[in-house]
């Protein structure tokens, strides 16, 4: 109990102790920025190429074993050997995090199209839609919030195994403060843990946000629309 | 730990390892039976206890919840907030009551498969039909019968999908878990990086872990088919 009234006071002083250490705010900046990097990469990666997957209906079996496989990617490994093979720094993590990202991301992606009803794609084909355009005005808006419980899944694993590459040896996440017991005792850890839950919590929140933001009007009230899949949960870090 | 020293005495691979190249052979044929077999070993042993001690309390909690619908809740909000705990923090958080034992890791590790476990038992229960509970019921059997020759095989395939994504975690998390108890194949991993980052060690440690999780999903799905034949046609 101490030690989280301590947590409380270490986030109440920015994790200030003495000065010239970096500050939470300055961590959970430089924090954002790597997941932030990965997700847009990843995302790069993983949207398109589950998306036209999904539209052609074909390769399920790659889209879907992707993600079993990628799920059982130990994250620490996965690490290890981006440290082993590109050397550390900003880049190891980042392949290292995208790794992670795009197989949630590439499955919901392609289950999110894919499951799009087939006959409301007959229907879009059959008034003279171009593919292109029932992937981009049938397919996409229906298969959004898929899309979007894939990204904010990954959007939390990243955030929470961003923390973990300080044990690698990476500088400049919330992880500094978590692997640094020694310093910041208990009360800070406990403290530096708290904001990297809340930073996960307020990405998922910011993702369900453009998530509205982008679902027509039409379909924000279809409550059925809700996504239904079995989803993974990502792995805690 | 062995620590690694480039050992010119022993012949072959010296400058390989002294260089630091990708990945020597010779390194890993001299430190398999010292370093990593052990390491693999322990690793094994770590997530076989975590997800048994977590399977049983899971059940008993994924039980009583089913029995009990208003113990859901609770049950299931402590188990979240378990999870959300990143692994780094809790591990150190626990090291100052158990030490840097085994005992933290499995302490953490357990925690993390409780809310997976829990929450996949359960809703292969509940997902049980009414009718086939009726039947069963009609038939004469007894709650317990019931229980233990309907629902619970019907609620297998949803288990054993929580089992394996319980046990692939968990084999994920105990390479952080060497952090605290130098157990596991994270335990090479921290050596390595220690070491000047010797990337030998590096990729063979972090290869086995990858290839631990892999091969345990497929021995889970391989039990899964053998244990509910009669979901195997779909």
């Amino acid at each position: 109990m101490n030690d989280l009234i301590g947590a409380l006071h270490f986030i109440g002083r920015n994790g200030v102790d003495q000065p010239g250490e970096p500050t939470l705010v300055y961590l959970a900046l430089k924090h954002l920025e790597i997941a932030g990097a990965a997700m847009v990469v990843a995302c790069l990666i993983s949207l398109p190429l589950g998306v036209w997957l999904g539209h052609l209906r074909r390769f399920s079996f790659v889209a879907i074993n992707v993600a079993n496989i990628g799920r059982a990617l130990p994250e620490l490994a996965v690490i290890a050997i981006g440290v082993a093979v590109i050397g550390l720094g900003f880049w190891n993590v980042l392949v290292a995090l995208v790794v992670l990202a795009v197989p949630p991301m590439l499955t919901t992606a392609y289950v999110g199209v894919a499951g799009v009803d087939p006959d409301v794609v007959d229907a879009a084909r059959g008034m003279g839609m171009r593919e292109l355009e029932i992937l981009r005005s049938v397919e996409l808006p229906l298969a959004l919030p898929i899309i979007f419980a894939g990204i904010r899944i990954a959007g939390v694993f990243v955030i929470a195994t961003a923390t973990i590459t300080s044990l690698a040896g990476y500088s400049g996440t919330l992880g500094d403060i978590i692997a640094n017991q020694a310093s910041y005792r208990v009360s800070g850890v406990l403290g530096a843990a708290i904001c990297v839950a809340a930073l996960a919590l307020i990405v998922d929140g910011a993702f369900a946000l453009l998530q509205r933001g982008l679902t027509p009007r039409g379909l924000r009230l279809d409550r059925r629309r809700l996504p239904q899949v079995g989803l993974q949960l990502p792995a805690p870090d | 730990m062995t620590v690694v020293i480039p050992n010119f005495s022993s012949g072959g691979g010296g400058s390989c390892e002294s260089e630091n190249h990708l990945f020597c052979v010779d390194w890993v044929r001299r430190n398999w039976s010292g370093v990593l077999e052990p390491a693999l070993g322990q690793h094994v042993v770590l997530t076989l206890i975590a997800v048994g001690i977590g399977f049983v309390l899971a059940l008993g909690m994924a039980l009583a919840a089913y029995r009990l619908s208003w113990l859901e809740r609770p049950l299931g909000i402590g188990t979240a907030i378990l999870y959300t705990i990143p692994s780094l923090a809790l591990f150190e958080i626990l090291a100052p009551f158990f030490g840097p034992t085994r005992t933290t890791a499995e302490i953490a590790l357990v925690g993390y498969t409780l809310l997976i476990l829990f929450r996949n038992i359960l809703t292969g229960l509940r997902e049980v039909p009414p009718e086939v509970r009726d039947t069963a019921r009609g038939m004469g059997m007894t709650a317990r019968q019931s229980l233990f020759r309907v629902e619970l095989p019907l609620a297998l395939p949803a288990i054993m999908a929580g089992l394996r994504i319980a046990t692939v975690t968990v084999i994920s998390l105990a390479t952080v878990a060497a952090y605290i108890c130098n157990q596991g194949l994270g335990a090479p991993i921290f050596t390595a990086i220690n070491e000047n980052v010797f990337k030998t060690e590096l990729i063979c440690a972090g290869g086995l872990a990858i290839m631990l999780a892999i091969v345990a999903d497929i021995i889970l799905v391989g039990v899964q088919r053998l244990l509910t034949p009669w979901a195997r046609t779909r």
